[in-house]
C-alpha cells in the first residue's frame, strides 16, 4: 500500500468513529461528563469544604486531575473495546481485514479513535470542572503527555480485551473488576503520603497512580512520584501492549481462524 | 505469458479446535487449482465441502496451513497485501454494521482500499444505481431485505475495481427476477474483464453462468474441466445427477 493510500485509509476509519461518536453522543459523550459533575459536587464542593488543603491546594483542586485522567481511563477502554468487539461480532471486521491496510494501521486506527474519543470527553469534564474551582496549569507539555499516553496505553489494553473477548459480557470483566479498583486506589483521592505502610508501598505496584501523578504534576506541579519514573512506568506498559496487539494480529488470534 | 488470476498448489487447511475436546477438522486436503484471466468459474461442492475456506484463504481471513497460493502471479506469503488488492469478495455470510447506512459501507470500504473519499462516491453512485439499490443508500443496512443485503456486499466488493471477484453464494436467498439481473450483471462484468470465481448451490446457475467448473467434495477436487467437456463426458446426464455422482459416499449408479 503506498503512503497516501495509508493516510486515506486511517482517515476513513477516524471519520467513521469521529462520526459514531458525535452521533452516540448520548452515550459516549454525555455519561462520563455526568459522573465526573457528581464528583466534583459531592467530594469537592460538599465534603472537600471539610477536609484541609493538600500541598497548599483545595481539595477539589487537588482531585481535578484525577477525575480527568480516570475519565481517559475509562473513554478510551470502553470505546476501543467495545468498538472492536462489535465489529468482530457483526463481522464488519472482516472489511478492514481484507483491505490492504497493515496490522499496524488498522491497530492505529483503533488506537487513535479511543484517543479522539478520550480527548473529547476530557474537554468536556474540564469545563465542567473549572464551573467548580479554579484550574492552574503548571506545565502544558506534562498535562498534553501524561493523557496521551495513557489513553493510548488504555485504547491498546481495550484492544486486547476486545480480540480476546468472546462474548459481550468478555469485555466488561476486566473494566469493573481490574480498571476499576485500580483507579479508585491509584491515588486520584488521596495522596499516598496519607496512607500508612503495607498500604503506601502497595500502591507503588498499581500502575495508574503514576500516571494520575503525572497529570497532577501536569496541573499542580506536586506528585508522589517522581515524574520520569511515572514517564518511564507508562511508557514500558504502552510498549509491552502494542507489542502484545501486533503480535495477536499477526498471529490471527480471535481475528483469522 | 500473463500469469493466471489464481493459482493454487497443493493447497491445505486443518481447523484445529483449541481447548479441551481439542479436534481437526481438514477442510482442504491438498488443493491444486489453475483460474486463468477473465475466466467464469464456478467452484462447486456440497455443504463443507471447502470452498468457504479456500475463498477465506484467498482473502487472508482464513490461515492456510500448507500449499501455495498465488494471486496474479503474488504470492501471498509474500506480499498479501498486494494480493489483497487484486481481490474483491462477497461472502456468504453478511459482515457489514448493521448501523451504517447503505452508501457509507461502500463509501469506506472504498477507503481502506486508499480510494479518496469523493472518487469513492462516485463510484459508489454507479454501483448502487447498477445494482438497483440507490434509492435504499440513506437507509441503515439492517433495514434492507436479504436480496438486497447481498446486492450490497456486491456493490462493496467491487468498490476498488478489482480483477478478481469472489462469490460465495451470492444469490441464496435472491428472488427469481432479481436473480436472473444479477447474472446479466455479472455476465457484463465478465465479458468486460474481470475474473469471477461463483460457488453456488443452483446448479442450472453455475451451467448457465460460467465456463469452466471445479467441483470439490470434502476437501478434495473430484473434477476441474470447462463446463461444455464435463457435460459432453457424461452424455445427456444433467449436471445435477453428474455432480450427486461425483460427490456422494455411495457408489452406487
Ligand atoms: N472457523 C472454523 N473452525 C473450524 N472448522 C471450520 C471452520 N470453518 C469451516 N470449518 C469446517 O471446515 C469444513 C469446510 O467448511 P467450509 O465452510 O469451507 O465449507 P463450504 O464448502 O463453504 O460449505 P457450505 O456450502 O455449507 O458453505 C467444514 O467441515 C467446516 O465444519
Ligand atoms: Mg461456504
Amino acid at each position: 500500500m503506498s503512503t497516501n493510500a495509508m493516510i486515506v485509509a486511517f482517515y476513513t476509519m477516524m471519520r467513521k468513529e469521529v462520526v459514531r461518536i458525535f452521533r452516540i453522543w448520548s452515550q459516549t459523550l454525555l455519561p462520563p461528563v455526568i459522573t465526573t459533575s457528581l464528583y466534583f459536587a459531592i467530594f469537592g464542593a460538599f465534603i472537600g469544604s471539610q477536609i484541609q488543603p493538600i500541598e497548599g491546594f483545595s481539595y477539589m483542586q487537588f482531585i481535578m486531575p484525577g477525575l480527568v485522567m480516570m475519565t481517559v481511563i475509562t473513554s478510551a477502554y470502553a470505546h476501543v473495546s467495545s468498538a472492536f468487539f462489535s465489529a468482530k461480532f457483526m463481522k464488519s471486521l472482516e472489511e478492514l481485514l481484507v483491505s490492504p491496510m497493515p496490522h499496524w494501521l488498522i491497530i492505529a486506527g483503533f488506537v487513535c479513535a479511543g484517543v479522539i474519543r478520550s480527548f473529547l470527553v476530557s474537554v468536556l469534564v474540564i469545563i465542567v470542572a473549572l464551573m467548580f474551582t479554579h484550574i492552574t496549569i503548571a506545565n502544558m507539555f506534562i498535562i498534553l503527555a501524561a493523557g496521551v499516553l495513557t489513553a493510548i496505553l488504555f485504547s491498546l489494553a481495550g484492544l486486547l480485551n476486545g480480540i480476546f473477548a468472546k462474548g459481550f459480557d468478555g469485555i466488561t470483566i476486566i473494566p469493573n473488576f481490574v480498571l476499576t479498583p485500580l483507579t479508585y486506589l491509584g491515588g486520584i483521592f488521596y495522596s499516598i503520603e496519607l496512607l500508612p505502610e503495607p498500604f503506601r508501598t502497595l500502591s507503588l505496584g498499581n500502575p495508574i497512580l503514576y500516571m494520575v501523578n503525572a497529570f497532577r504534576h501536569g496541573f499542580l506541579g506536586i506528585s508522589d512520584v517522581s515524574l520520569w519514573v511515572s514517564f518511564g512506568i507508562t511508557g514500558l506498559v504502552t510498549l509491552i501492549l502494542l507489542l502484545l496487539t501486533l503480535w495477536s494480529f499477526s498471529k490471527g488470534t480471535g481475528l483469522r481462524s | 505469458m500473463q500469469s493466471p488470476a489464481i493459482e493454487l498448489t497443493n493447497l491445505r487447511k486443518t481447523y484445529r479446535k483449541s481447548g479441551k475436546g481439542a479436534g481437526e477438522t481438514e477442510a482442504l486436503k491438498g488443493a491444486t487449482l489453475s483460474i486463468p484471466q477473465g475466466e467464469f468459474f464456478a467452484l462447486l461442492g456440497p455443504n463443507g465441502a471447502g470452498k468457504t475456506t479456500m475463498i477465506g484463504i484467498l482473502t487472508g481471513l482464513v490461515v492456510k496451513t500448507s500449499g501455495e497460493v498465488k494471486v496474479n502471479g503474488v504470492s501471498i506469503d509474500e506480499d498479501l497485501s498486494l494480493a489483497k488488492t487484486y481481490i474483491g469478495v462477497v461472502p456468504q455470510e453478511f459482515n457489514f454494521s448493521l448501523f451504517e447506512n447503505v452508501q457509507d459501507i461502500v463509501v469506506d470500504q472504498a477507503g481502506y482500499y486508499g480510494i479518496p473519499r469523493d472518487e469513492a462516491i462516485k463510484r459508489a453512485e454507479v454501483l448502487l444505481k447498477e445494482l438497483g439499490i440507490w434509492d435504499k443508500r440513506k437507509d441503515k443496512s439492517m433495514a434492507l431485505s436479504g436480496g438486497m443485503k447481498r446486492r450490497l456486499m456486491i456493490a462493496r466488493a467491487l468498490i476498488h475495481k478489482p480483477a478478481i471477484l469472489l462469490l460465495d453464494e451470492p444469490t441464496a436467498g435472491v428472488d427469481v427476477e432479481l436473480r436472473r439481473g444479477m447474472w446479466k450483471f455479472l455476465r457484463e462484468l465478465n465479458e468486460a474483464g474481470t475474473t469471477i470465481v461463483l460457488t453456488t448451490h443452483y446448479l442450472e446457475e453455475a451451467e448457465l453462468l460460467s465456463r469452466h467448473v471445479a467441483i470439490i467434495s470434502k476437501g478434495n477436487i473430484v473434477a476441474n474441466e470447462p463446463m461444455k467437456e464435463l457435460l459432453a463426458r457424461h452424455g445427456d446426464k444433467k449436471l445435477e445427477d453428474i455432480f450427486l455422482e461425483m460427490t456422494s459416499d455411495d457408489p452406487t449408479p
